[in-house]
């Protein structure tokens, strides 16, 4: 059926990359051959972590903006893009692939938006405030958070863990001037060997951004605030309890590139964990925890202008879950398991009001109260050898989807007469990961095989506007299950002082779940070009490469860079939506006796691998410069933090990739951040 | 695997004596035909009383199911060999005319005489529906006629279309069932008629009505999986599905073809025109 003719230059694309990155290395290590390698036996992994925490002293001065929105901190993970509708709530996207393909966790917690418009990516529910990290695994190596097919992202929670360091607190606060973002936030802290608790919570309100050349975007504002408790407690050693809660709200959110706002986001997470050191005499580190959390979501047009039908989408996901998990150590073998379990509650409403206030009120469920239930079983052995090592991993889950609500059943049999109430699959993934070491250079190879159950959206979804291609969006119960062959290639050269990075992967997804147009349908949405359904394409492939280096120019100075290249087409050789043209990345950072500089580019290429059915236009090429100053003062036993800089010093009015609707990025930023942490 | 026999055993029992209170549970039902329904006239005589029932409070222009039950005073019971028939007319000022309806029959509870009436139009100061009964009772032949008034529904809703098709008849469509809509594929139910004289309204056989259901209130949104009404013998009506993606005010835009799939009434819903001129309206 499908013609063979492979147009697509892959392989040409990949091989070339590799040379040059290969060429790179060899010239470069050339270059730094006489330089001594001083660690070495440090294991590298394609997985990445990103440093969050702001209460730590030593993390501050790393950090080039602290206080930012925790959008900002992922993304400057190499492997993180970040898609925005606005200045707030960005939805990360890895490997070119976003929330429905990648599992993401809050310490292990799984939460799923209440948005059926995908305002409340996950990660808007947490701040940096109460984060140490975000472990980034990508592809399968992701799926120990779950099942996934572009990768996983946990964000772990900031805890003391019985640390001995008595009371201490902290003072932060922060002003950006492009949109007088206002940030107060503080902590409050008492650990000891016994006993911890954490406290903090932070408030950020901001106005509307300003693009490049001053020119303001309306509906851009957000206010947000966020608190988190953590505890535990010593049982006996070697045993003991943690809970957790975090309150995140979030009231009148700007969405400039979206018909809607959000009048109020509410997200309650909570958790209760039993953590021992030794399990059975041989495992170690058994944790297991029990959570909950629900999210209301409520959208609201009332402040914007021209709204030809009045509507109330108001959004509700519950999830309950639990995982136990454990480690095994045995000769060279390095087990880990983990058992986990969630369900899930998705409901989604839609009032609309008619210009003829005469008629009745035009009511839709866009999500019909979909519960969906998954077990998953997670195993992985690292097996090391003498300067190698061999990663074995495996999910495997049973998941299912039920319409609980019969109004909503019956909508979606309007479309799907024959459908049943009940979807049931069970998900597999397998990978394995070498790493091999030769003198300085590191050489990281995997193979895997993962699959994903379509999401609430993309399996019940119920006239969903997607403005980004404007188009209304239906689900189909009957989608096949997506699954990803999945290739990676990694190679580091290091040294103490220089270290480069040429990474590539490849996957092949077949399924691959996208919404296509049926022409026979209408729309809903007034103004709406058509109705996509959404399908399987059967498949797709996606590439991404990137080169990474740093070089320590002295003890003081510490250049690093990147750049990336993406590319995504589907059978037909037509490019997928949303993949990234090539982008680069570059800082100097400087750093000595308590006193921190740094000057960083950050750039995109034009994008010229877009596709219009999916309403993309070309993209241009951008670049901007960013700087920062930043020093510690010790007063007394306390110290306090001061830290300036500008962001997009040349004011520069651009829109990225990623930007729905191209709606413009902020201008020149100036922003402080003072903090003062008293122990 | 003990206790699961147990269980199943259980189970059994249970379907079996669920099924068994439900055959009794029927027979209170059988007893009140008219429950639910309006009692909305009495005419009492001296020896009976001729009760009517519909499903509203009151006679409404459009499609009426209307039930009637004869009580013999002197046994104090409904008659069941009445042979029932009825025949609604119009008094308007210069002349007359019926309505289209079907026969009376007391097939499906032998007390109740069933059977609809699709009234064209309301009655007002001048103007007037009677309609006239024939019974037998107590092997006597009685008629009488009874003034009745016909509404136009509170809603104001169009549910009734009389119309002229582009083959010089006179038809009168009606709107039956859904009577309650659901956001789901609906069973859509009518009934066509065609006016033979004032007083002669056959029903309309094997022709077809294609079905657009639209809210004008969002753009002329449409459904899919729509199906025409095509006409049922049995039911001497026309049947076909109706698709309703929320809920709301909706314009259900029809066309009348005949056999030979000639556009008799009605056109396409285009860009250029947003209705048809046959059509039904809902709300719900």
């Amino acid at each position: 059926m499908k013609s063979t003719i492979n147009v697509f230059p892959l392989r040409a694309i990949r091989v070339g990359f590799l040379w040059f990155a290969m060429l790179c290395g060899a010239f470069m290590s050339a270059l730094y051959a006489q330089e001594n390698p001083a660690d070495s036996l440090k294991l590298i992994n394609l997985s990445e972590v990103v440093v969050i925490s702001t209460g730590r002293q030593l993390d501050h001065q790393k950090q080039r903006k602290p206080l930012s929105t925790l959008d900002e901190f992922l993304e400057s993970s190499r492997s993180i893009n970040m898609v925005k509708r606005g200045a707030y709530a960005w939805e990360p996207t890895m490997n070119d692939m976003a929330s429905e393909r990648l599992a993401i966790t809050i310490d292990g917690m799984q939460i799923f938006g209440a948005c059926t418009d995908k305002m409340d990516p996950i990660t808007s529910y947490v701040d940096v405030s109460n984060l140490s990290e975000a472990q980034i695994g990508s592809g399968q190596q992701g799926a120990a958070f779950g099942n996934t097919i572009g990768g996983g992202i946990n964000l772990k929670l900031d805890k003391s863990n019985f640390k001995p360091t008595g009371c201490n607190g902290s003072l932060e606060s922060a002003f950006e001037s492009n949109n007088k973002m206002r940030v107060f936030g503080g902590e409050l802290n008492y650990s000891d060997e016994k006993f911890y608790l954490n406290t903090d919570g932070i408030y950020r309100k901001a106005d509307n951004y300003k693009t490049g050349g001053d020119e303001e975007v309306k509906f851009s504002q957000f206010e947000k605030y966020n608190f988190s408790v953590n505890s535990g407690y010593k049982l006996a050693e070697g045993k003991s309890v943690s809970a957790t809660l975090i309150y995140d709200e979030a009231n009148n959110v700007g969405y400039p590139a979206l018909t809607m706002d959000v009048s109020l986001v509410r997200a309650v997470i909570g958790s209760v964990s039993f953590n021992q050191d030794t399990l059975f005499g041989n495992f170690s580190n058994w944790e297991s925890k029990v959570y909950y959390n629900t999210i209301k979501h409520v959208m609201d047009d009332t402040k914007r202008p021209d709204v030809l039908i009045h509507m109330d989408m108001p959004g509700w996901s519950e999830t309950a879950g639990f995982y136990t998990q454990a480690n095994f150590n045995k000769e060279k073998n390095h087990f880990f398991f983990k058992l986990d379990g969630f369900y899930n509650k998705s409901y989604a409403e839609m009032t609309m009001y008619p210009t003829n206030s005469n008629e009745p009120l035009m009511f839709m469920l866009t999500w019909p109260d979909v519960r969906t239930k998954d077990l998953g079983f997670y195993a992985k052995d690292h097996i090391t050898f003498e300067k190698a090592s061999l990663k074995l991993s495996t999910r495997l889950a049973y998941h299912s989807n039920t319409v609980a609500d019969d109004f909503g059943l019956n909508s979606l049999k309007i479309f799907y007469p024959e459908m049943e109430k009940t979807n049931t699959r069970f998900l597999k993934s397998f990978s394995a990961q070498y790493h091999k070491m030769l003198n300085d250079f590191h050489f990281n190879g995997g193979l895997s095989y993962g699959e994903r159950a379509p999401s609430v959206s993309e399996g019940y979804g119920f006239y969903l506007f997607n403005s980004f291609d404007n188009h209304d969006y239906i689900g189909d119960p009957n989608l096949k299950t997506e699954s990803s062959a999945e290739a990676n290639v990694s190679i580091t050269y290091k040294k103490s002082i220089f270290e480069i990075t040429a990474t590539a992967n490849y996957f092949r997804v077949f399924n691959y779940i996208i919404g296509v147009v049926d022409p026979s349908l209408s729309t809903m949405t007034i103004g709406a070009r058509g109705v996509k359904i959404y399908n399987n394409l059967e498949y797709t492939q996606l590439f991404n490469a990137s080169l990474s280096g740093r070089y320590n120019i002295s003890n003081a100075f510490k250049l690093t860079g990147n750049v990336s290249y993406h590319r995504g087409v589907d059978n037909d050789g037509e490019n997928l939506p949303l993949i990234s043209p090539i982008s680069y990345r570059s800082a100097l950072d400087f750093y000595k006796n308590q006193f921190s500089a740094s000057f960083s580019v950050e750039g995109a290429g034009t994008q010229t691998n877009y596709n219009p059915a999916y309403g993309e236009t070309k993209t241009a090429a951008y670049a901007t410069l960013s700087a920062s100053i930043g020093k510690r003062f010790f007063i007394n036993e306390n110290n306090l933090f001061v830290k300036a800089g500008i962001e997009n010093i040349l004011d520069t009015y651009y829109s990225s990739y990623t930007d729905w609707n191209n709606i413009p990025r902020m201008g020149r930023n100036f922003y402080l951040t003072i903090s003062y942490s008293i122990n | 695997m003990k206790t699961l026999k147990y269980i199943f055993a259980i189970a059994i029992l249970s379907i079996s004596f669920v099924s068994c209170s439900s055959d009794k549970d029927d027979d209170p039902i059988i007893s009140n035909p008219v429950e639910g329904l309006n009692k909305i006239y009495e005419f009492t005589e001296a020896d009976h009383s001729v009760e009517i029932y519909t499903e509203k409070t009151s006679l409404e222009v459009g499609y009426n199911e209307i039930s009637i039950r004869i009580k013999d005073m002197t046994s104090d019971k409904y008659i069941t060999n009445a042979e029932a028939t009825w025949m609604p007319m119009m008094h308007m000022e210069t002349m007359s005319h019926s309505a289209p309806h079907s026969m009376l029959s007391n097939a499906e509870h032998n007390t109740v005489y069933k059977g609809h009436i699709v009234f064209q139009m309301a009655s007002n100061a001048t103007e007037y529906w009677d309609v006239t009964l024939n019974y037998n009772l107590n092997g006597q032949a009685v008629t009488e006629t009874h003034e009745v008034s016909v509404i136009q529904p509170a809603d104001g809703l169009k549910k009734v279309q009389v119309f002229l098709g582009s083959d010089a008849v006179k038809y009168v469509l009606a709107y039956v069932n859904p009577k309650k809509p659901q956001v789901a594929i609906n069973d859509f139910q009518a009934v066509l008629y065609k006016m033979e004289d004032m007083m002669t309204y056959p029903v309309v056989e094997n022709y077809k009505v294609t079905v657009d259901p639209r809210m004008p209130g969002m753009g002329n949104h449409s459904s899919p999986n729509n199906q025409d009404l095509t006409y049922n013998a049995a039911t001497k009506m026309y049947n076909g599905k109706l698709s309703l993606t929320m809920t709301g005010y909706w314009k259900i835009n029809l066309k009348l073809l005949n056999e030979s799939g000639d556009v008799l009434k009605g056109e396409d819903v285009t860009e250029s025109n947003p209705e048809s001129s046959l059509y039904f309206e809902l709300e719900f």
